[in-house]
């Protein structure tokens, strides 16, 4: 057993959180947060060329540097700390993850696009009426000669804004909410019938819904196989939400010591305020809370490659532990800075948001609670 | 004992309701459905329409202007006004400086500042904290120096920073605590003062919170000359209206009625949204557990609070018994925005505040009970930091209580 980085993790780590460090300051942040187009495809441009992080965890037959999910461990958990807007999880784990898994013919083309920071890509899965149920799908893509019309609605796409390409899970046959008649399309955002309407997200992200009124597709832009592409749907998404999790660490991290910081500066009653044994205990649980999700987001990134049904309950379990671990050290940071944690000034209060959008990403607590109890209870079934 | 209202008290319930019903703006309505930031005029003209009833100041003493309300009517209207989703009546001068005008101040300073008040005349602003003085409440540092003026008159001369003051945007006058002598004990040498906020050298500026709002406000003192005679109590000993107004706060900060209308909306979002099963979301037996969880410790509370009235009624003023009433009641507040987030699923994210821009697409995005789903449940952290903090009502009874 080994829970030790290797040589070139350890490289990828320092290199990505020194020019974090350097370029993505919290005031620099601000700016892109607050700006007309919400990210910086300047900083896209030098996450590909200059850090050459957008192929680190793609396979070197793929043109990429050989690397697997600890790489993008290492990337969103230095994101999350950050909190950096740029669309490493749609592009590279989403797109990325469909592209590599789908076997589809132009996978290395549309990677080598993604790698070299041409191609970014969003995700739109989720629908008005779905919550987290991933086979909830009204969207249609209907056969037309050799190709697809597609249409339908999705409901807040993260990254939309910034995103080349989307992903679109449609229905190609079922019902509403079969497992089956699911498929993925690889669809250009700027094509005729796509709208979208954009707006900002409370974590100071940006994000779209998106609406296809008949948009036709060529046969090339199936990902995966037609009417059952479902199995690989929850494979990706079980991937990003390991991603998250890892993100979620990341923010963590800062809350913690942001609030031991603060804590050990700010003086009350004559004296640190981290001398109050009560405020002590509760930093000690937000450490706790940290561990354990450090924890689970190793296993979890380990076992993305077992069995499906492995991996899910690997994964649910790991979104419930940090879900929690979130909400508790979010809660717990804004607490302990007083009036100075409501501030919109402070960062302390934006890695509250943040941890508290990554608290519902891809299913909340219940959500994956639930899926982790229908995995372990109904194995026989 | 009994749990049962008198019929006298219905006919009250009834009475007050159907007031409501009739007298409640409409236009109200309409902006806390928006959910945007309400103007000055939004907040005051309903605390108009109640002065003009006399139903403004439920707890006020019938010589100032109080209904002479039971404690049992006090609550029902309490109530009835969560039920009506009726704007608050901001507590600043209702619940903390009449009071402690009218039991501490002089003949001419109720005269002159009470009615103004109950009309809403008075936008009253609360200058307790500072940078260096949230907690430590008594350790703050805005100097009052006596002098007398050209005119042969008693003065303070105001200086120093007071923080976090909500809604000093629209204020009128603020109370300060103020320091008269720098010499004495922390606790002493605090005065209660009134200070006009268009007195020269009062500057205001805003504090953005965490859900985009601008809530509260620094507010400066260069050189701010202050007539002696708005001092209320003695000099120096200031610290007994701080402490009599802080308890006075605190029970009002409990919550129960609108805390009771917060789950009825929770309610109403579960059955309107929809679970991953695609059946409502009121019928997911985890939510609905957070629910009936959720009510449960209402209901203790709001017993806990009939009986704090009841022995408020018996003569007692609101005792270090009201830290229980703050904490439970933040507790909940906070649990209620958490599960309207939960509720809102992906709809929670997208953010509205001044958007979409100028020229854009006008329509909402998702549904209506989502759009401050994430803005509220950051905003309402701030119940347990504000009116002592949730772990200083501890520390109080565990010392005045507990007696550790
Ligand atoms: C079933 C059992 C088996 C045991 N077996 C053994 C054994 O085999 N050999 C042996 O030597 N001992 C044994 N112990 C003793 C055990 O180690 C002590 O009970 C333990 O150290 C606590 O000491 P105490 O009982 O005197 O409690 P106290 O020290 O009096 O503590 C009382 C409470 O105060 C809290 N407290 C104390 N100091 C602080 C502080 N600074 N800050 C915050 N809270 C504080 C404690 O956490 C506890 O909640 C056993 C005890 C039990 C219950
Ligand atoms: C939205 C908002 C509105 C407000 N409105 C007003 C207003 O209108 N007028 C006004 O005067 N003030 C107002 N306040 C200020 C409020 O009363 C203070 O924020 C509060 O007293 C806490 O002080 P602080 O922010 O300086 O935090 P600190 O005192 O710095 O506390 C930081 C943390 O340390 C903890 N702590 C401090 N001392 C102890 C101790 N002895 N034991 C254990 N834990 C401790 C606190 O509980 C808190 O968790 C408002 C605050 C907010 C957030």
């Amino acid at each position: 057993m080994d829970f030790n980085f290797s040589e070139e993790q350890s490289m990828l780590r320092d290199t990505i959180a020194s020019y974090l460090q350097d370029k993505y300051d919290f005031e620099t942040r601000r700016k892109i947060v607050s700006s007309e187009s919400g990210w910086r495809a300047d900083y896209w441009k030098a996450f590909a060329e200059e850090l050459g992080i957008l192929g680190a965890s793609f396979s070197e037959e793929l043109g990429g540097l050989g690397g697997g999910a600890l790489d993008n461990m290492i990337v969103m958990e230095e994101f999350g700390k950050a909190l950096v807007i740029e669309p490493y999880l749609g592009t590279v784990i989403i797109g990325g993850g469909f592209l590599k898994h789908s076997g589809h013919t132009d996978a290395a083309d549309h990677i080598a696009s993604i790698v070299a920071g041409e191609t970014t890509i969003a995700f739109a899965y989720a629908e008005a009426q779905g919550r987290y149920t991933l086979s909830d799908l009204k969207t249609t893509a209907k056969k037309d000669g050799s190709g697809w019309v597609l249409n339908g609605h999705k409901a807040v796409v993260v990254g939309a804004p910034f995103a080349s390409h989307l992903i679109v899970t449609a229905r190609t046959g079922g019902s509403q909410r079969e497992a089956s008649g699911v498929s993925v399309f690889l669809v250009d955002k700027h094509a005729k019938g796509v709208t979208t309407r954009d707006y900002p997200t409370v974590d100071g992200g940006r994000a779209s819904e998106v609406y296809f009124d008949n948009v036709s597709i060529p046969a090339d832009a199936l990902i995966g196989a037609e009417g059952a592409g479902l199995p690989l749907v929850e494979k990706v998404v079980d991937e990003a939400t390991a991603a998250v999790c890892a993100e979620g660490v990341g923010v963590m991290r800062k809350l913690h010591e942001g609030t031991l910081d603060y804590a050990k500066q700010r003086k009350q009653f004559g004296t640190a305020i981290s001398n109050f044994q009560v405020l002590q205990h509760r930093m000690v649980d937000m450490f706790i809370e940290l561990e354990q999700s450090v924890s689970m987001t190793y296993m979890a990134t380990l076992k993305l490659g077992e069995s499906d049904a492995e991996r899910a309950k690997a994964v649910s379990s790991a979104k419930v532990r940090i879900g929690r671990a979130l909400k508790f050290c979010g809660q717990s940071a804004i607490q302990i800075h007083g009036g100075m944690g409501m501030t919109d000034e402070l960062a302390i209060g934006h890695y509250f948001k943040r941890g508290t959008i990554i608290e519902g990403l891809f299913g909340s607590v219940d959500h994956h609670l639930t899926r982790y109890e229908r995995l372990s209870f109904d194995k026989a079934a | 004992m009994n749990l049962d209202f008198s019929p006298e008290d219905l006919a009250f319930r009834e009475e007050v309701r159907a007031f409501i019903a009739e007298n409640y703006p409409a236009s109200l309505r309409a902006v806390q459905e928006e959910g945007e930031e309400m103007a000055k005029e939004d907040f005051l003209s309903w605390h108009r329409i109640l002065a003009k009833k006399g139903w403004v100041a439920p707890a006020w003493p019938t010589e100032y202007g109080g209904p002479g309300w039971s404690s049992v009517q006090r609550y029902i209207w309490s109530e009835e006004l969560a039920r009506a989703d009726a704007v608050p009546i901001l507590p600043f001068g209702i619940n903390m400086v009449g009071p402690v005008i009218y039991t501490f101040g002089t003949p001419e300073q109720k005269q002159r500042f009470l009615p103004p008040t109950l009309t809403g005349d008075i936008w009253w602003s609360q200058g307790y904290s500072e940078p260096g003085a949230g907690s430590d409440l008594a350790s703050l540092k805005t100097k009052a120096e006596r002098f007398t003026g050209d005119d042969g008159k008693e003065y303070y001369l105001v200086n120093g920073q007071k923080t976090w003051t909500t809604l000093a945007q629209h204020g009128d006058w603020i109370f300060c605590l103020v320091r008269t002598d720098p010499n004495a004990k922390i606790q002493e040498g605090i005065s209660f003062l009134l200070i006009d906020m268009k007195s020269p050298g009062v500057t205001v500026r805003p504090i953005i919170t965490l859900g985009g709002e601008h809530e509260v406000n620094e507010v400066w003192f260069e050189n701010v000359k202050v007539p002696v005679e708005n001092r209320i109590y003695e000099e120096n000993k200031g610290w007994t209206c701080a402490k009599f107004l802080l308890a006075h706060e605190r029970s009002g900060i409990a919550g129960v009625a609108r805390s009771k209308r917060g789950i009825e909306r929770i309610r109403q979002i579960a059955a309107e949204e929809l679970a991953d099963d695609g059946n409502p979301l009121i019928q997911d037996p985890l939510f609905r557990r957070k629910i009936a969880e959720l009510e449960i410790d209402l209901t203790a509370l709001e017993f806990t609070e009939l009986r704090t009235l009841a022995s408020e009624h018996a003569g007692k003023g609101p005792g270090p018994e009201s830290s229980v009433l703050k904490i439970k009641g933040t507790e909940i507040q906070q649990r209620i925005t958490e599960l309207v987030l939960e509720a809102s699923g992906n709809y929670g994210a997208p953010y509205f505040r001044g958007f979409p821009k100028e020229g854009g697409n006008a329509l909402p995005i998702g549904p209506d009970h989502a759009r401050r789903a994430a803005p509220t449940y950051f905003n309402v952290r701030k119940t347990s930091i504000y009116g002592g903090s949730n772990e200083i009502q501890r520390n109080i009874i565990a010392k005045m209580v507990l007696g550790l």
